[in-house]
Order: structure tokens, then C-alpha cells, then sequence
């Protein structure tokens, strides 16, 4: 009895150390997931840092004036002036749409025959 | 165990046998049972304090072996912390109002040498001044070959020289990772940003610190990683504060300026939307002070904040707006301003030795009469005038957040005497600088309120203590927009925004004392926009300017500071969302004809 007893223990205590290796490879795999993880995050962030910086390098005022100056024959820009302020009341209602012709009608003559 | 009988049969039958007593075997075996048992017992608690000696030298020694590695490793962030974000570790950018880029970080290499370990010392000085022009190579072939062991040679580089220098293939010359700060939008906004530096510097990494501007003043708050990365919003608007630039450069050439300035305010919130001063720099490549000569000749000077100046005639209004306030004139009231008048035995003249003769308080503004002005001073008092000046913030720096904000300390008189009341009444003898003029007109301009200028995005207004009351005030903006129509800034009329302001020329005191300089002036126009609902406060000065399209130069702020106002509010207003307002608009209404 006392045997078996030891005998189960023993195994008990094999069944929890594998249990606990287990575990432990487990949270290894995670903790190296979640490096891993946070490494690109951290890498993502720089990429985006310096695409930030260049999306602002490349918009900065002086180029972007530049660059209309240039183009000036295809874009036509011209600096923001007080005299481009419309009015709502200076737009046009959109056109109502043409009703559909559900039942047509001939009107042309063309190839009738008399009655 | 077969324990030995105390009483042996044997022994006990023997003993009896000759007569001995028993009981003295049975105490003698009793005896060495004790002794026996004690042995044990001692030779058990030895082995017991063997082991717990054995357990706690190998306590120690797995203690003092982990203190050793802890000592003697690298430190590494622990890898399993709860942490949600990671901690952002750079300095936080600086953005607009809208969220757009004014300067952020960006990663780059340093560029260090290990001279101990290089193979063609010789060789590697001379490429690398063949990348670096501005090395010196006898300098690099002095340190490469001799007793250094370290020395750096590049603080920044781009990735192509990066590549270069790789290509070197010399195994002594090492990258540093670094930050570095990038303003891209290059000498945009460059006084209000400053710059940046290295500070502490090691071969992993380097500190970045703000040396001027924003960057400095909010030095703690950006670098401080509980921020997360969140961005320092300014209230400068980047289109606003480009067209503002540009619009300034463009009148400083045409007005053979030596320098300008200009500041445009929200009146309510206290928010500078766009600060120019110029000539500028490239806080990328921040020039270093000057050693020699006037400080306000260097580019870093910054003339809207630092630049005190005695800023002439608009400071006139401010004595009117006083007067109207204590009552003791209406707009309408008429007072002589006919000569000769002396103050404190001093001759009190008007531009080119005019005389209006009388004139109303309102077109004593409109007309900028030294005389008439200096009256209203006299009746206001020394000591009253003080206390509204304090009040407008006009005897302290500007709590601008910029560190050169403190370096812009008003000028005052030692003696506040009647000669002094009356100078200052007319923007003499009182030298501010702009920064305190916008401050003290968006005061008048939004009712009476003080409020103090910021260059951070506020959500509301930020009205002060009331200095005026709204009739004053409103009394005042209109005398403003009589300047403008029928005064000395006629050509400061925008059409659509009734613009409203008020020109002051003040001689350039010299550098060294002693009077003043008959041909340098400084020119400001402070203006108010648009003037039916003001919105904006906007301050141009000019500095040295001559308007050369006449046969004579001309000096006065009416010819050099307003038309750069004038198109610079015309290029400004329609990006403020500013609709013009159009005068001769009728709609063809329904009319009553009859009931």
C-alpha cells in the first residue's frame, strides 16, 4: 500500500514537473512573441516617424509654392484671394432629373402610312 | 536494531552468584546506553549543522554570483512587463494648430573611431575627408596615429555618407545610433522654434535639447516620456505663418528695410497665429551668436519679441482710450492743439512742424497730433497713465512661451516726469516690443479685456481683468478705422475688411547715446481687422524702411509699414476663413407698396 502510495507520488511529481516545463517553454514562446511583437511595433513607429517627416519635407510651404509656380500652365494656382468667397445663394439648384418615359409615344411621321 | 537487555540473564545470574548487586550492572549498562545514545545524537546535530552550513554557503554563493552577473552585464529591459504602450522614449514633435509637422526626430548615425584597432590609419584620414570636406586631414592623421583611444568624428549623417564611409572598409571608424531634430519646413517659424542640440552624448545614444525658442522653454515637458509621443500643439498656423513670411520679405526688400517684423493675434484667445521676424535662419543649421557687434544684427535676434523699440504714434491710442475711459473727453470733444507747447522746458512739435489748431479727440488720432495727444496725457496724470500702461502689460516682459520672451523687457524712464507722461502719451521715451504693442491693442480691440499673448492652441477665449469699458473700446476701434479712411493709413483699406489701424515712425535712438539718428526710423503699423466685429490684431514693423517711388525718400509708416500690412491682411484674412463683406450688397427685397 505504502509502496503505491510512493509510486503515485513519484509519478505525481513527474506529471507536475512536466506540467511546469511545459508551461514554462509556453510563456517563453509569448514573452519571445511579445518581443518580437514590440520590436516591429518600435520599428513600425520609426518607419512612420520618418515617413511623417517627409509627408511635412515634401508639403513644406516654400516647395509646394515652387511647385505651383512651375506648373502654373496645367494647374493655373493662384494665392487664396478675398474676391474667391462665393455665396450659396450664387449656386445653382442641381438640374431635376428627367422623369422616365415609361409609356412612349412616336411623333415622327416618318414611315407612317395613311389610314 | 537489536538493543543490548539492561538486565542481562547471564550477568544478573552470575552477579548473584557472587554476591554482587545486580542493580550495579543494570547502572553500568544504563550507562553506556547513555553514552552510546549521546553519541549518536551529536554526531547527528553535527551532520544536521554540516548540511544547513552547506545550505547556506551555497545561498551565498548563488546570491553573490547573481549580484556578480547583475554587475557585470549589460542592463536590458525586463521582458515580461505588463506595460500597455511602450515607452516612447524621443522627443515629442511640435505641430500647428492643424496638426501639421513643425519638428520632429529622425534617426541617424554618428560616426566614431577607434584608432587602436584601425588597419591603414593613413589611408582612412584621407577618405574621409574626401566625404567630409570640412575635415582637417593632418588633424584625423594626428589623432588616428596616436595615443587616442576614442574620439568622434561626425555628429549627424546622411544615409548616402553613411554608405560611403562603409565603403571605407576600415573596421576602426564605428556608427552611433542617434536622433536627431528635423524642422522641415526649414526657416519657417524659425524664432518661435529655436533649435536643438546634443547634450550628454554616448556611443549608444545622445540627448537632444532645445537651445532656443519653444524648443527651450518647453525643454522638461518634451523630453518627458510619460507624454507617450504626444505632439507640443503651437497656435501658429503654417499656411498663415508662410504667406505671412513671404508677404514680409517681399516688403522688406521693396522698402529697402533692414529688418521686419509682424505679429498677427486672435484677440480673444491671446493666440499668435503667425510671428515673422526677419532676417531668419535655419534651425536645422542654427547659426552660432554673434561675438561682436549689435546683438539685433544677428538673424537669431528675434525683432517681435526681443526687439524693444520705441514705437511712435500707435501708442496714441491708448491715451485716448484712457482719456474717453476716465471721462474726460468724448470722441467729439474738441481740444487746441495749435503751438507752441513746452513740457518741463522742452518744445513739444508736430510732424513736419504742422499745426492743426483744434481739433476733435477723434481726428487727433486720425491726424496723429503730438500736442493734442500730449494734453490729454497732462489731464490724464502721470500716475493714472502708469497704471493703464501696467495694466496693458506694458512694464513686463511678455509671457510668451519662448525663453527670448524675457529678454524683452520694456524700457522705461527712470523719472516718470510730465515731459515723460506726455512723450510716452505719444509712443516716446517708452521703448516695447512688438509683441507688447499686439497685446495692448487686442485689449482695445475685444471690448476692454487684457489678454496675454500664448503660442499654444487654446480652446477658448482667455479674457483678463477688464481694463476699459466696451464703450471705450468700441469708441477707440472706430477712431482706428478714421485712420484708415480718412487718416495716415490710407493705403491700408482692404476691400471686404475695413481694416482699422494706427501708424507710428519713431526715430532710431543711437546705439551709443545721445540722441537720435535723423534717417533710421522704425515703422509700425498696428491694425485691427476687420473692424465692425474686430477678430484679429495684426503689428507690422519695419526697420530702417525708405519708400524710394517719390522724388524725396519717404519714412513715414504710412508709406512703408501699411501697404506690406495691407496685402499681407489681404492675403491673410481669406485664409483666416475671414468672408469679405462686401459694403453696396442689397437684396431686392419685398417692399410695402401699400396695405
Amino acid at each position: 500500500m505504502r509502496s503505491l502510495l510512493y509510486v503515485l507520488t513519484f509519478l505525481s511529481v513527474i506529471a507536475a514537473a512536466f506540467w511546469a516545463y511545459h508551461e514554462n517553454y509556453k510563456t517563453q514562446a509569448a514573452l519571445g512573441e511579445a518581443q518580437a511583437v514590440r520590436a516591429e511595433i518600435g520599428q513600425a513607429r520609426a518607419r512612420l516617424a520618418v515617413l511623417r517627416a517627409e509627408w511635412a519635407y515634401l508639403n513644406r510651404p516654400d516647395r509646394l509654392r515652387d511647385l505651383a509656380e512651375v506648373n502654373f500652365e496645367r494647374l493655373g494656382l493662384m494665392p487664396f484671394e478675398p474676391d474667391q468667397f462665393g455665396r450659396v445663394d450664387q449656386i445653382a439648384f442641381p438640374q431635376p432629373p428627367e422623369l422616365p418615359i415609361t409609356d412612349p409615344v412616336e411623333i415622327s411621321s416618318a414611315g407612317a402610312q395613311e389610314p | 536494531m537489536i538493543r543490548t537487555p539492561l538486565r542481562p540473564l547471564a550477568q544478573i545470574l552470575d552477579a548473584r552468584r557472587k554476591g554482587e548487586n545486580p542493580d550495579a550492572i543494570e547502572r553500568e549498562n544504563l550507562r553506556i546506553r547513555h553514552e552510546q545514545m549521546r553519541d549518536r545524537a551529536r554526531s547527528r546535530a553535527e551532520g544536521r549543522l554540516l548540511v544547513m552550513a552547506v545550505m547556506f554557503f551555497c545561498a551565498f554563493v548563488v546570491v553573490g554570483a547573481r549580484m556578480g552577473t547583475l554587475a557585470a552585464s549589460e542592463p536590458e529591459e525586463p521582458r515580461a512587463q505588463a506595460s500597455g504602450a511602450s515607452i516612447i522614449a524621443s522627443r515629442a514633435d511640435i505641430v500647428d494648430r492643424q496638426g501639421r509637422i513643425l519638428a520632429t526626430n529622425m534617426e541617424t548615425f554618428s560616426l566614431y573611431a577607434h584608432p587602436q584597432q584601425m588597419v591603414d590609419p593613413i589611408r582612412t584620414a584621407a577618405e574621409l575627408v574626401k566625404i567630409f570636406p570640412e575635415l582637417n586631414e593632418d588633424r584625423l592623421r594626428e589623432d588616428f596615429t596616436g595615443k587616442r583611444k576614442f574620439l568622434w568624428v561626425r555628429k549627424k549623417l546622411s544615409p548616402e555618407q553613411k554608405q560611403r564611409v562603409h565603403d571605407i572598409g576600415e573596421p576602426g571608424l564605428l556608427f552611433g545610433p542617434r536622433e536627431m531634430r528635423l524642422y522641415p519646413n526649414g526657416a519657417l517659424a524659425a524664432h518661435v522654434l529655436g533649435g536643438a542640440s546634443f547634450g550628454r552624448e554616448g556611443v549608444h545614444s545622445a540627448e537632444v535639447i532645445g537651445t532656443a525658442g519653444v524648443e527651450k522653454f518647453f525643454d522638461e515637458q518634451l523630453r518627458d516620456p510619460a507624454r507617450e509621443g504626444a505632439p507640443l500643439v503651437l497656435s501658429l498656423d503654417l499656411t498663415i505663418q508662410a504667406a505671412t513670411e513671404r508677404v514680409l520679405q517681399g516688403g522688406m526688400n521693396l522698402m529697402n528695410a533692414k529688418g521686419a517684423a509682424s505679429i498677427l493675434m486672435d484677440i480673444y484667445t491671446g493666440e499668435v497665429i503667425a510671428i515673422a521676424s526677419l532676417p531668419d535662419f535655419d534651425p536645422n543649421d542654427r547659426p552660432r551668436p554673434l561675438t561682436q557687434g549689435e546683438a539685433a544684427d544677428s538673424p537669431l535676434f528675434n525683432r517681435a519679441v526681443q526687439g524693444v523699440y520705441e514705437l511712435g504714434s500707435t501708442f496714441k491710442v491708448f491715451t485716448s482710450a484712457q482719456a474717453l475711459e476716465l471721462g474726460l473727453v468724448g470722441p467729439e470733444t474738441v481740444i487746441d492743439t495749435s503751438g507752441p507747447m513746452r513740457v518741463g522746458g522742452f518744445p513739444i512739435g508736430e510732424f513736419q512742424n504742422k499745426n492743426y489748431g483744434p481739433l476733435s479727440v477723434s481726428d487727433i488720432i486720425v491726424k496723429s497730433s503730438n500736442r493734442g495727444t500730449g494734453r490729454l496725457a497732462l489731464a490724464i496724470g502721470a500716475e493714472r497713465q502708469q497704471e493703464f500702461l501696467k495694466g496693458l502689460g506694458f512694464f513686463d516682459a511678455t509671457p510668451l512661451e519662448i525663453v527670448e520672451a524675457q529678454g524683452g523687457k520694456p524700457l522705461l524712464p527712470k523719472r516718470w516726469t510730465e515731459l515723460s507722461t506726455v512723450t510716452i502719451s505719444y509712443g516716446h521715451g517708452l521703448s516695447s516690443s512688438p509683441m507688447h504693442l499686439a497685446a495692448g491693442y487686442a485689449a482695445i480691440a475685444n471690448g476692454g479685456f487684457k489678454v496675454e499673448p500664448t503660442l499654444l492652441r487654446q480652446t477658448g477665449p482667455r479674457l483678463g481683468p477688464r481694463l476699459m469699458s466696451e464703450t471705450t473700446a468700441r469708441q477707440s476701434v472706430d477712431m482706428l478705422r478714421k485712420v484708415v479712411t480718412e487718416g495716415t493709413a490710407s493705403f491700408g483699406e482692404v476691400p471686404g475688411y475695413a481694416v482699422g489701424g494706427k501708424t507710428g515712425t519713431a526715430d532710431k535712438p543711437k546705439a551709443r547715446g545721445g540722441g537720435y539718428y535723423d534717417d533710421k526710423v522704425i515703422n509700425t503699423f498696428a491694425s485691427v481687422f476687420p473692424s465692425n466685429d474686430p477678430k484679429y490684431v495684426l503689428i507690422v514693423t519695419l526697420d530702417e524702411p525708405v519708400e524710394t517711388s517719390g522724388t524725396k525718400p519717404r519714412r513715414t509708416a504710412g508709406w512703408t509699414a501699411v501697404p506690406v500690412a495691407a496685402e499681407m491682411i489681404r492675403r491673410i484674412a481669406p485664409l483666416l476663413g475671414l468672408r469679405p463683406e462686401v459694403e453696396t450688397r442689397h437684396l431686392t427685397g419685398i417692399i410695402n407698396t401699400s396695405n
